[in-house]
């Protein structure tokens, strides 16, 4: 029972992600913010696919380091995102916002691995 | 031509990531989704970053990327590393098949 109920969870992850990308790069691509390129708007719905399996994680981890993992890989795909909205923006704060975000998202991992160790934040 | 290039390398970006989010989801244990995310989605948005700077062509916003590959590099490590070291602090067991814990070894 415990051997199909895998198999059959496989499948079905599989499928949905397969089906996804499929229909990320056939169907035609509502046009977001009158961006120039189809082609980075599709690699941004590929991004946000991402993130929402991080979601997932965040949504269902057993314990709460497996949370503050999601979190942590939720904050260096934000950086991918801001770097991908430069390019047919043609606007050069994109990056800046990508450099703050790095910082600050390794200063909330440090916190937050300091808070898993059960220590205060004045140690 | 370097527009193709640059979008070759956001391809292989996206790959990584897409395969470093489906490792957080299906690998069994806290350390193993750790190892997962932080190679495969470092790896992919440093060369997200690489395709923007060959996109961009000698600009402000190559070197400002360039600068930011560079502290990505620097720093996502180092949070894994204290990430880890919190999670085995704070007390969560290794996978039941794990072959050996020598942290908890050198602990003792």
């Amino acid at each position: 029972m415990i051997g199909k109920s895998k198999y059959l969870r496989w499948f079905v992850g599989l499928l949905v992600i397969s089906a996804a990308l499929f229909l990320i790069s056939v169907y035609p691509v509502p046009s977001l913010l009158k961006w120039q390129s189809p082609f980075l708007s599709r690699c941004f719905f590929i991004l946000m696919i991402c993130f929402a399996l991080c979601l997932f994680r965040l949504m269902r981890g057993p314990t709460p380091a497996d949370r503050a993992v999601a979190v942590d890989t939720m904050g260096i795909l934000i950086v991918g995102f801001c770097a991908i909205l430069s390019i047919p923006t043609g606007r050069d704060w994109y990056i800046d916002i990508a450099i703050a975000w790095a910082l600050q998202s390794f200063i909330g991992a440090l916190a937050l691995a300091k808070y898993l160790e059960g220590r205060g934040f004045d140690e | 031509m370097s527009e193709i290039i640059g979008y070759v390398f956001i391809l292989i970006g996206l790959l990584f990531d897409i395969f470093g989010c489906i490792g957080l989801i299906r690998l069994p244990d806290v350390y193993n989704r750790l190892q997962a995310t932080t190679k495969c989605v470092t790896l992919g948005t440093c060369s997200i970053l690489l395709g923007t700077i060959i996109l961009k062509g000698l600009s402000a916003t190559a070197i400002k990327a360039f600068l930011c590959i560079l502290f990505l590099i620097l720093t996502s490590p180092a949070a894994a590393h204290a990430l880890a070291r919190g999670a085995h602090a704070s007390g969560v067991k290794l996978w039941q098949k794990s072959i050996c814990d020598k942290y908890e070894d050198d602990k003792k």
